[in-house]
């Protein structure tokens, strides 16, 4: 099969941007959003045929996957280490493409409803398009360079559009704080590469990743304090994923980076960007899973089911909406993680792998739907604010009911596509690790919790009087939603199971019933408890609030750990390392410097006498010293 | 070649010369007589270069020619520092040398 | 006439043209004229080059040799590898870059130009020279303008920056002769004559003794320029007080000297010093990396900071040269020129800046995205640029580092690595921390409202600059190829 047009889809967004980017101010806003909306068309278009072509028509040779690349040299390091750019087409980069353009097409429409009169619209555009060029390039990566390089890209796209609106302060520090945290993470992911990189002397995922291959087989012939050297690499890799994803302890930059508009953190800080993480681990999927029986694979699926346990919990208790739904993309992405560290290799071993990347499309399309529709609704009412909100349904019913689509999703009930994913995770996870598996169980009825305590405190609950009537948005803006509620309802029929495996040859998946029927009950528990506390306006809430008393507190000040960091940032590298730095550079280094400067001119000043200015003086110390010499030399001859 | 006066003597004499003029030349205060003590000096070399042509190297004459050298240009060299001192006098009246110190550092 | 004798000539007559010239108009036009003649002929020179190299092994190609001194067998000797005719095409640009910057120079322009190219001859000169005699003088050339260019044009406390920067230079320069010497005086330990020429040089092996003794004496001597820990404080107050086109002639193409000598001289020559000594030098190295980044965290003056970045930076040079393999003598010579582009452009950004605004401290300026866009946004990229972002030059070039740094086995070798890799967090961080205070948040001044973006020939200047770094961060591959394939012997050399 040849894929080489396949590289048309990252470069179309590219070429948008470069358009939108250099032509800022000459190009009318309407015509920015058709020429972001047609590109983008273009490249949904183009994936969907590369689907089309590799998962039915050529990509499988006796009843398995292959794994197509096309790439060229991009710089060479040493005569065998290379960073090559290309593409590579496998199940999980061509379902990626797949979410991507969806996402990224349906935030292109929507925007254009969304950022309607805003100062820069075109501007925005054109950082969609970057952002674009740079995830289909992250996910068509075919090295671990390439993904690195194409990482940093979407970083900074996602800073420039968290920053967007950037006379605001908190946008401008939440972009900051988005970026810093990430980097740190790559710094991580970075050293992770030259470790593999030098120990294995390839970057390719294709020779990384051959379960035969002497990379993975040559695991223990290095070893660094107790570990492999490649066990080190991939924790430190995850590290970069663990900081793209908001695994806990990295997770600090997502609640802030809401700060964004709306339509940016359904694509970036929900679909694409922060499933990141969880893409580059499915990725090097083989290397995690062999080296040193899956010791790195181990943490992740210990930091997975703890973020999604511990973020689930700070979704309950906040009350920005888009918080809200930041936790519960940080929880999502903890089951993901946790259900790719569950997952064995081959055949139904591998449903933890299966498992992670369907929830990954399915979360995808249901959390931007929830990110958009939350959206719509911040742009009737104006406000983040639960308290500002109550009873919309009246006045947006589309908003409303794709809103209930995604919650019910989201939360597990059948036959919504979520359903069908956490279903596969919770199996993965009951087969493999017990723990972990009421973890996620739990964390299933914390999700249904406070996605309905959401929904409920958004349309149903108080009658809010609003000063400007809140309507219904736009045909650009419900359409969208509409698109995006249509494929999380039938999503989870498709048969990943046959698609996308840890051995790429498939295998048939059925429904658990037993579990199945847990998870259900506990999810369905969860929403009638939302229904009792939030369906009407009472205070029962508060009052289970203020059981928890300090507990609670804890939790909706997302346990301090923004303090922590600020602390350490602002107390001990601000003032403890920077300022003492630049108080010895000025004091004790140029000091030195200025010393020997001064000195010179104190001894100059001393010996200064010596040069009179009269001749006399000079002759007398020059005859002098004549003599002296003379003596001294007629005193060694005559010896 | 003199008779009955050996070189030694001459030498003699002409190092007397020139340590007084080496001794005028460090402690006279008054610009003339330094340049008067710097004659001596050049005199003193002068008789020098003369008296060892002679006794030494009778045969040639670069002693002599390097003499006539040193007088020429002694003679512009006094002329020269005449001038300055004309000139200094002009702009500070005096010529003695602890009233030339105005330029030092 | 020899194709590189012209890269000195041409300046030397462009001086004399500017000689002849009145006011600030005839002498911008002709210092822009001889300048873009200098950059036309290095970028022929680059095509020139690859089609030399194609016929021609030598390490060196176009050389030339005029005996200049014979007594002490000094020659005038020239000749380039893809190295310098790299470096050659950097300094060109930032040349024509500062003539456009300096376009409203009103105060004693003629003189100003002239001075400018002066520096510039010196440059060229030391880039094409291969005679370490030859060599030494242009360095002489290139730096004493620093004294007149900052002492007259500059601005806050000058004369006092201007004489630190001299004496510091100058130091450093009494150092490296010693070593020149001592590199000469020994160049005849298998019999022969005693030369200055590097290529003959590199032949002979120096006795152990002496290299142990010499290589510190020259890599010192060339590292001051370079910004080496601890004797990088002349640089930030002679940035802050030189005037933009300075700055920028000086961050951009004069401290890259000092990589360049330490590179051609100190590690070429003396790669046994080099071995006995590199463990001593890595440490002042990655602590200038990481001391310089932690440094601009606390400034708030632009040029400081920048001045601060630029001891980072390049200490990852000087860091990445005693790693002594070809991958990390690549990065450090790409970090080179793309440092060079990037704080240049910097430097430039910031002059205008202060040109508007007569203000350098970040904390009075606020908003200016909103008042000056073009500006402001290119700024962002430069910054973006320094940080390491994929696309730009400096991210090929710290990646080519830090792989070549990471092949030395050791546990020290790689803490050092590790810790200069984690400079770029904080590099980051100031970064960020300038583009958050001064580009974004709201307009702090309400006279900053009328402010004017940029005009034609800043908007010149700045694309000559962005373009190449943009190119190295794109397509890297002709360069660190052509880069990789002029180290090969030297690396050969050395090991």
């Amino acid at each position: 099969m040849d894929f080489t047009y396949v590289i048309l889809i990252p470069l179309i967004p590219l070429a948008a941007f470069l358009l939108l980017g250099i032509f800022n101010q000459k190009i009318k806003p309407a015509v920015s959003g058709y020429i972001g909306v047609a590109g983008l068309s273009a490249s949904a278009a183009l994936s969907f045929y590369t689907a089309y072509q590799y998962f039915f028509v050529g990509g499988k040779v006796d009843g398995v996957y292959q794994t197509f690349v096309e790439k060229t040299t991009w710089m060479n390091f040493t005569d065998t280490l290379a960073i090559d750019m290309g593409i590579l087409i496998d199940p999980i980069s061509v379902m990626m493409l797949i979410v991507v353009s969806i996402v990224s097409l349906m935030v292109h429409i929507y925007s254009r409803g969304y950022m309607k009169g805003d100062d820069g619209y075109t501007r925005f555009f054109a950082f969609l398009g970057l952002f674009s060029f740079s995830m289909f390039g992250l996910v068509l990566a075919t090295n671990l360079f390439q993904i690195y390089i194409f990482w940093e890209l979407v970083g900074v796209s996602s800073y420039l559009l968290i920053g967007y609106y950037y006379t605001k302060t908190s946008a401008v520090a939440a972009a900051k704080k988005a970026f810093i945290v990430t980097r740190f993470a790559d710094l991580g992911f970075l050293i992770g590469i030259l470790i593999i990189g030098y120990y294995t002397g390839t970057y390719d995922f294709e020779t990384l990743n051959n379960p035969e291959g002497s990379a993975i087989l040559s695991w223990s012939s290095t070893s660094f304090m107790g570990l492999s050297f490649l066990t080190w690499a991939l924790i430190l890799i995850f590290m970069g994923g663990a900081g793209k994803s908001a695994m806990f302890p990295l997770h600090i930059w997502l609640p802030d980076a809401m700060e964004g508009p709306t339509p940016v953190s359904a694509l970036i800080h929900a679909a694409t960007m922060v499933v990141a993480g969880v893409y580059l681990v499915a990725r090097l999927f083989p290397m995690y899973y062999f080296i040193e029986d899956g010791f790195a694979l181990n943490i992740v699926a210990y930091v997975g089911g703890f973020s999604s346990l511990f973020a689930a919990i700070i979704a309950i208790t906040q009350t920005d909406i888009k918080r809200v739904l930041a936790f519960s993309t940080m929880s999502q992405l903890g089951y993901m993680m946790m259900a790719l560290g569950v997952s064995g290799y081959d055949g139904h071993e591998g449903v933890g792998y299966m498992a992670s990347m369907f929830h990954l499309f399915t979360h995808a399309m249901f959390k931007a739907l929830l990110f958009l529709g939350a959206g719509s609704v911040i742009h009737a009412v104006h406000s983040n604010y639960l308290k500002d909100m109550g009873g919309l349904r009246k006045y947006m019913p589309i908003t409303n009911i794709t809103f209930l689509i995604a919650a019910l999703a989201i939360a597990g009930v059948f036959p919504l596509s979520g359903f069908w994913s956490k279903d596969e995770i919770l199996v993965a996870a009951f087969e493999h690790n017990k723990l972990l598996y009421f973890v996620g169980v739990f964390v299933a009825g914390l999700t249904a919790f406070y996605m309905f305590r959401l929904y409920f405190g958004i349309f149903w609950g108080k009658d809010t009087q609003y000063k400007h009537v809140p309507h219904e948005s736009p045909i650009s803006m419900t359409l969208p939603l509409m698109l995006l509620a249509f494929i999380s309802i039938v999503g989870g029929f498709i048969p990943f199971s046959e698609l996308i495996t840890a051995d790429r040859a498939g295998f048939e998946a059925h429904l658990n019933i037993p579990l199945a029927i847990v998870a259900t009950v506990v999810g369905l528990t969860g929403i009638g408890l939302a229904y009792v506390f939030y369906k009407k306006e009472n205070d029962l809430a508060d009052r289970f609030a203020n059981a928890f008393g300090p507990f609670y507190k804890w939790a909706s000040n997302k346990f301090y750990f923004d303090e922590i960091y600020m602390f350490v940032t602002k107390k001990i590298i601000f003032k403890r390392i920077a300022w003492p730095i630049a108080f010895f550079d000025k004091k004790y280094v140029d000091g030195t410097m200025e010393g020997i400067g001064n000195k010179t001119v104190v001894i100059s000043e001393k010996i200064k006498g010596m040069q009179s200015g009269k001749v006399q003086d000079y002759a007398f110390g020059f005859i002098a010293g004549v003599v002296v010499l003379a003596m001294v030399f007629i005193y060694l001859w005559t010896n | 070649m003199i008779a009955g006066i050996s070189i030694y003597e001459i030498l003699t004499v002409t190092s007397i010369l020139f340590f007084i003029g080496v001794y005028g030349f460090i402690t006279r205060k008054n610009l003339i007589s330094i340049l008067m003590s710097i004659e001596l000096i050049l005199n003193a070399s002068v008789i020098n270069f003369v008296v060892i042509n002679k006794y030494l190297y009778p045969d040639m004459l670069q002693g002599v020619f390097f003499s006539i050298f040193i007088i020429a240009v002694a003679a512009a060299e006094t002329a020269l520092a005449v001038s300055i001192i004309i000139n200094l006098y002009r702009q500070i009246a005096s010529v003695e040398v602890k009233d030339t110190e105005i330029m030092k550092y | 006439m020899d194709i590189l004798s012209l890269f000195v000539i041409v300046p030397v007559l462009t001086i004399l043209i500017l000689g002849f010239t009145k006011g600030l108009k005839q002498a911008r036009i002709v210092s822009m004229v001889g300048s873009i003649i200098q950059l036309g002929m290095s970028i022929n020179l680059i095509f020139a080059y690859f089609k030399e190299r194609k016929i021609n092994e030598e390490i060196m190609v176009f050389t030339k040799d005029y005996v200049w001194f014979e007594q002490f067998n000094i020659h005038y000797a020239i000749g380039v590898d893809g190295i310098s005719v790299a470096l050659l095409l950097l300094t060109s640009i930032v040349v024509l870059a500062g003539v456009f910057i300096s376009w409203k120079t009103d105060d004693l322009p003629k003189e100003f130009f002239i001075s400018l190219l002066v520096l510039s001859t010196g440059v060229y000169g030391f880039f094409i020279s291969i005679d370490l005699f030859t060599m030494f003088v242009f360095y002489e050339i290139a730096v004493i303008p620093m004294y007149l260019l900052i002492g007259i044009w500059g601005s806050g406390p000058k004369e006092y920056s201007a004489m630190k920067l001299t004496l510091m230079l100058m130091g450093a320069s009494a150092v490296l002769l010693v070593g020149v010497l001592g590199i000469y005086f020994n160049s005849n330990a298998d019999g022969g004559a005693l030369t200055f020429n590097i290529l003959e040089i590199a032949q002979v092996n120096i006795p152990f003794e002496a290299q142990k003794l010499f290589f510190p004496l020259t890599f010192i001597g060339f590292a001051v320029l370079g910004a080496l820990f601890p004797f990088h404080t002349w640089s930030p107050d002679g940035h802050a007080s030189a005037p933009t086109a300075v700055s920028m002639l000086h961050a951009g193409v004069l401290m890259k000297l000092g990589g360049y000598g330490v590179f051609r001289v100190a590690m070429f020559l003396l790669p046994a010093g080099a071995m006995h000594w590199d463990w001593f030098f890595i440490i002042l190295a990655a602590t200038g990396v990481i001391y310089g980044a932690f440094g601009a965290l606390k400034q708030t003056d632009l040029k400081y900071i920048n001045a601060y970045s630029s001891v980072s930076h390049l200490g990852m040079v000087l860091f990445a040269l005693l790693m002594l393999n070809k991958t990390a003598w690549n990065g450090a010579l790409m970090q080179s020129l793309s440092h060079g582009f990037m704080t240049a452009l910097f430097f430039a950004l910031i002059g205008m800046i202060y040109g508007r605004t007569h203000t350098r401290d970040i904390t009075k300026l606020g908003g200016l995205l909103k008042v000056i866009p073009f500006i402001s946004a290119i700024y962002v990229i430069a910054g973006l640029a320094s940080l390491g972002l994929p696309g730009f030059s400096g991210f090929v070039a710290e990646m080519n580092i830090f792989v070549g740094a990471f092949q030395n086995e050791g546990m020290f070798y790689r803490i050092a690595t590790i810790l200069s890799v984690s400079a770029i967090v904080v590099t980051a961080v100031y970064i960020l921390r300038v583009v958050g205070i001064m580009l974004m948040g709201q307009v702090k001044n309400k006279e900053y409202l009328e402010l004017q973006d940029a005009t034609w020939y800043e908007t010149t200047g700045i694309l000559l600059l962005l373009i190449p770094i943009i190119g190295m961060g794109v397509a890297p591959l002709w360069l660190s190829d052509m880069l990789l394939e002029s180290i090969q012997p030297f690396i050969q050399g050395v090991l």
